[in-house]
């Protein structure tokens, strides 16, 4: 018997090729002088209403082709009545009472810097840009609103017609919290903000178009993380059947989430031009408009209350949420949902209220960022409870304990509605083993020498833990399309994209183990709905269940049929058939074997042989005369399809600790260990979990001590760039990330598997903010933190220590009432 | 206004008509169609559009096309052909950099890699010639690639942004090849013996 591959180290099949720079990005594809490229004109006003826009001088231009403004959108004689319509939104929700989607190209009003306003289709972009220049827009300016303060004063509307720029409100309750805070022996309050952030893929967004007049077919390469709904919106705004459109999306550079936004303006302004025009479009935005025109995440500001007992248990939870969803909400409710409900992490507080107002801003939109709302969610929950230790004089670890849910109350019902309209049910977990392989690995119990040596020589230094659970491989679905070809190699396809989580490797892994072919025979395509039209996308911690589960189940059906079509020809019983290596062979008799190969041949009856191999599929050559060829139940060729839809997410969890050391004079903050104990069920690929776990971290980082949209009260985003925005380079990532990993399988799906793409940027926010609250004696509330920001703190906190109240202090709810 | 320019990329000559405003990047992208250089910013701040050119590691989104009329630029696509390589730019052979960026799992969407392979081999025979780094110690010594370490290695490669964060894999597979000695608490490059015995 082979060795399983699932499980293992396997390295991945795709790097040869990104290695030689052969990685195929969507500004690889169609390169060459028949290719023009867009450009788009933006808006350099956070809120204005558009008077007029000159585009005359535009087409003297020499090599331009085009140039649009809403305007022609609404051109009934030049386009479908459907592109002068605003964009999908495409999360509705009963809650969000006062959605808001943009044009394609703004219509009347511009409501944050970056905004579409007019696109030009030109020989190259340099010409592109060159005729942006010559547009002449005139702007009559209205008052931006800028940040979650100015949004709830509302002295400004950023829509006319959305009341407090309220987008929506939405309150869960289990139990009555406020009652239980209120008889509750301790209690606390806190206040906290999270600074805005985003995904910031190498590759930016890129379009390219291709329309085929002679078969009426538009083929699209995108750089998504959904071909299957791109295809789906473009076929509805281009007023196309969904069969004349392809969306390809080979590789793609990076998606961290911002990518499952479609479709983009570009995305329908590039097929709709290359349709007119009758040349291929691309459009390949530039790193300022990533910044400023795709969409950024994280900026939340939270009030909690929680009642506690002597042990810190959590008797009641309250916690009211403001987030910040910018000028526009295509994706819905999703990412303050999962703030409020994956805030439970771990625990089971006795009562829980929560309620968030999701609010306009004239900003760029809010959409997931790997993590997508839970780096905020743990961050309230893990900052709640440091501080209920600190107030009890407890060890941070002994209050998370007596609040976790245990190991036999799986599955937990948490009573709540999940991001997916699902029950927030938990299907497996072990949270103390978890916590006792975290403290091991950081060396929890061992710390307070670590801090009295540090102390000695001067030195600061702290300890922080977070704990989170994430519910990964949300619905509704995915499929896989498994063939075998005459030549013996397997072809597998699944609809949703692939951004570098290794796809082609672990699904080749799932392939060879369940089929019996040689891993090296799988090739694996996702991301092309030609091969595999129905999918959802790659989002949610979700292909290796969802994808992987239908795969598995598709490589099983192929399988079934490889054997029945295999003893009929070596004249045996199924059940004393095996495939090794890609020969079916009878148990103990090695002589007696066939290739699937040669199945294959076997599985489509022919009347024309094309080669030596296929004769042997031919009329006169194999089939019972007294039979079709084909029985009434079958199907020609060697293939098994299947899809793969769970009645609910599965929930994966894990605990990280820190140890920081903060400069006494620059405030430099350190990171001396990193330990992330990480439990998604059976690993198909402890390398690429590794992997996906290291790049977590480091975004984490990011996002805990260095990343910031810097907005200006008129809207202007100030560092857009990568020079101002700073995210992590290999100076800023610790050594050494010491790993740990439980399997608790999940009982949900039939590899026992859960996701693993976002968990590793989740608790960072969390778990520096307490050991950085560790080291320096006072509480951390608002994220990221600088080493200006540390300074300033600690400058406070000197002068707070000579008598002045602490604003950022934890304070018992009931003494305020009292005052 | 055009200008004519000769660049020899990967071994192969071309001549080339182009606006004299042209990046070195965009012709390269664009007019030769050698897409084995990455544009991640355009504006010399993430390192992925990083070639050799005349040898040493250049970023070619902040420079003319038209500077470097006659220049020999070697991108990830040639390195394999170079000093140290299999010799041949064969499509499947790999320089040993890239071998230890395979086995040190140095990459997930690989987008970065082909400026980090190009920087990293540039950045070693930087090394390799004496150049001393902002971390560098003593400025007289001379300095030998194999004694890089980590801190020399990381400062050396920070100009090359991975925003998937495999930096660990990216160091381990760099310290391989220098000759150094594996990171500390990291395993030499990892074993592979898992797939062979499935074969
Ligand atoms: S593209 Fe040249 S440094 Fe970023
Ligand atoms: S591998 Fe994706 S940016 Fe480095």
């Amino acid at each position: 018997m082979t060795t399983r591959l699932v499980g293992q180290k396997v390295p991945r099949v795709e790097d040869q090729r990104f290695l030689r720079g052969g990685g195929k990005y969507v500004d690889d594809v169609l390169v060459g002088a028949t290719t023009l490229h867009a450009a788009v004109l933006r808006s350099p006003h956070a809120h204005a209403r558009v008077v007029e826009i000159d585009v005359e001088d535009v087409l003297d231009v020499e090599g331009v082709h085009l140039v649009w403004t809403y305007e022609d959108l609404a051109d009934a004689a030049v386009m479908p009545a459907t592109m002068a319509e605003p964009l999908p939104l495409l999360i509705p929700h009963p809650a969000l009472t006062h959605g808001r989607t943009q044009y394609a190209l703004a219509k009347d009003e511009v409501n944050y810097v970056g905004e579409a306003v007019a696109f030009v289709v030109a020989s190259d972009r340099y010409v592109a840009e060159d005729a942006l220049a010559r547009i002449r827009v005139t702007y009559d300016f209205l008052p931006p609103v800028v940040g979650v303060d100015a949004a709830r004063a509302a002295t400004n509307l950023v829509h006319d017609d959305v009341p407090g720029n309220v987008g929506a409100r939405l309150e869960q309750t289990v139990g009555d919290a406020p009652a239980a805070i209120a008889a509750a022996p301790h209690r606390l309050a806190l206040d906290l903000t999270v600074e805005r952030s985003a995904c910031m893929p190498l590759e930016g967004r890129g379009t390219v178009a291709r329309w085929d007049p002679d078969s009426g077919r538009l083929t699209m390469w995108t750089s998504t993380q959904t071909a299957s709904g791109v295809r789906a919106a473009v076929a509805v705004k281009l007023g196309l059947d969904l069969g004349q459109v392809d969306v390809l999306t080979p590789d793609t550079g990076g998606g961290f989430g911002v990518k499952i936004n479609h479709p983009w303006p570009e995305e329908l302004l590039v097929p709709m031009a290359a349709k007119v025009l009758g040349r291929p479009v691309k459009f390949t935005e530039d790193r300022r408009e990533h910044f400023i025109s795709s969409a950024h995440e994280r900026g939340q500001v939270q009030h909690v209350e929680v009642g506690f007992d002597d042990d810190g248990r959590l008797l009641g939870l309250d916690v009211e949420f403001w987030h910040d969803h910018g000028a526009y909400t295509p994706y819905g409710l999703i990412v303050p949902i999962i703030t409020s409900t994956q805030l439970l992490g771990p625990y089971k507080p006795g009562a829980y209220r929560v309620v968030f107002e999701s609010l306009y801003t004239n900003t760029v939109m809010v959409t997931p960022y790997r993590g997508a709302g839970r780096p905020q969610g743990v961050y309230a929950m893990e900052r709640t409870m440091d501080a209920i230790a600190a107030y009890l004089g407890k060890d941070r670890t002994e209050v998370r304990a007596v609040n976790f849910i245990q190991p036999d109350e799986f599955p937990y019902d948490h009573q709540m509605v999940f991001q997916d309209g699902r029950p927030l049910v938990y299907d497996s977990g072990d949270y103390p083993q978890s916590l006792e392989k975290i403290k091991a690995l950081v060396g929890w119990d061992e710390f307070t020498a670590v801090r009295d040596a540090a102390r000695a020589e001067g030195r600061t230094v702290g300890i922080g833990l977070a704990c989170y659970v994430e519910g990964t491989g949300v619905g509704p679905y995915e499929g896989a399309h498994v063939h075998v070809e005459t030549s013996g190699k397997v072809k597998v396809a699944t609809g949703l994209t692939t951004q570098g989580q290794g796809h082609a490797t672990v699904f080749a892994q799932l392939v060879a183990d369940e089929l019996g072919c040689r891993f090296e025979d799988v090739e694996v395509v996702t991301g092309d709905t030609r091969r595999m039209p129905y999918s959802v996308g790659t989002f949610a911690s979700r292909a290796a269940v969802m994808s992987g589960s239908a795969i598995h189940l598709a490589a099983k059906r192929a399988k079934e049929k490889a054997l029945r079509i295999a003893a009929d020809a070596l004249e045996a019983d199924e059940g004393d058939l095996e495939i090794v290596d890609g020969i079916v062979s009878v148990r103990g008799a090695p002589g007696s074997s066939i290739s699937l190969g040669t199945v294959a041949v076997l599985s489509n009856p022919l009347r024309y042989a094309f080669d030596e191999a296929s004769k042997a599929a031919t009329q006169f050559t194999v089939g019972d005369p007294g039979r079709p060829p084909v029985a009434e139940d079958d199907e020609p060729g060697l293939e098994g399809k299947d899809f793969y839809s769970p009645e609910r997410s599965t929930f994966a969890s894990g605990m990280h600790a820190v140890i920081v050391e903060t400069d006494p004079e620059t405030c430099e903050i350190r990171i001396l260990k990193y330990a992330v104990v990480h439990d998604c069920g059976h690993l198909l690929n402890p390398m690429i979990v590794e992997g996906q776990v290291h790049g977590g971290v480091a975004q984490g980082i990011g996002g805990a001590l260095y990343e910031r949209m810097e907005y200006d009260e008129s809207g202007q985003l100030l560092n857009a760039s990568f020079m101002d925005f700073l995210m992590p380079y290999v100076t800023e990532v610790p050594d050494g990330i010491d790993i740990d990993h439980l399997e608790t399988p999940s009982p949900l799906n039939p590899l026992g598997i859960k996701g693993a793409g976002e968990a590793g940027v989740i608790p960072s926010a969390a778990v520096f903010a307490s050991a950085i609250e560790d080291a320096e004696g006072f509480p951390i509330t608002a994220m990221p933190i600088s080493p200006s920001d540390l300074f300033a703190l600690r400058q406070q906190h000197a002068a707070g220590a000579s008598g002045a109240p602490d604003p950022s202090r934890p304070s018992d709810p009931s003494d305020q009432e009292d005052r | 206004m055009d200008t004519s320019i000769t660049l020899t990329v990967d071994g192969r000559r071309h001549d080339v008509v182009v606006d004299t405003r042209t990046t070195l990047l965009d012709a390269l992208r664009e007019r030769l169609a050698v897409t084995s250089a990455k544009k991640g910013c355009d504006h010399g701040q993430c390192g992925s559009c990083t070639v050799l050119l005349e040898g040493r590691r250049h970023l070619t989104c902040l420079t003319l096309a038209v500077a470097h009329d006659g220049d020999e630029i070697v991108t990830a696509a040639g390195v394999s052909a170079l000093e140290g390589g299999a010799g041949d730019d064969a499509p499947t052979s790999l320089h040993p950099l890239q071998e230890a960026f395979l086995a040190h799992d140095g990459l997930q969407c690989g987008y970065c890699t082909p400026g980090q392979v190009c920087s990293a081999i540039g950045m070693l025979d930087e090394a390799k010639q004496g150049h001393p780094s902002h971390v560098t110690d003593d400025l007289e010594e001379s300095v030998d690639p194999a004694d890089l370490d980590d801190d020399e290695v990381r400062e050396r490669m920070s100009g090359n942004l991975c925003r998937c964060g495999a930096y660990g894999g990216i160091v381990d597979a760099i310290r391989e090849v220098a000759g150094g000695a594996p990171r500390e608490g990291q395993p030499d490059r990892p074993a592979q013996p898992e797939r062979e015995a499935a074969r």
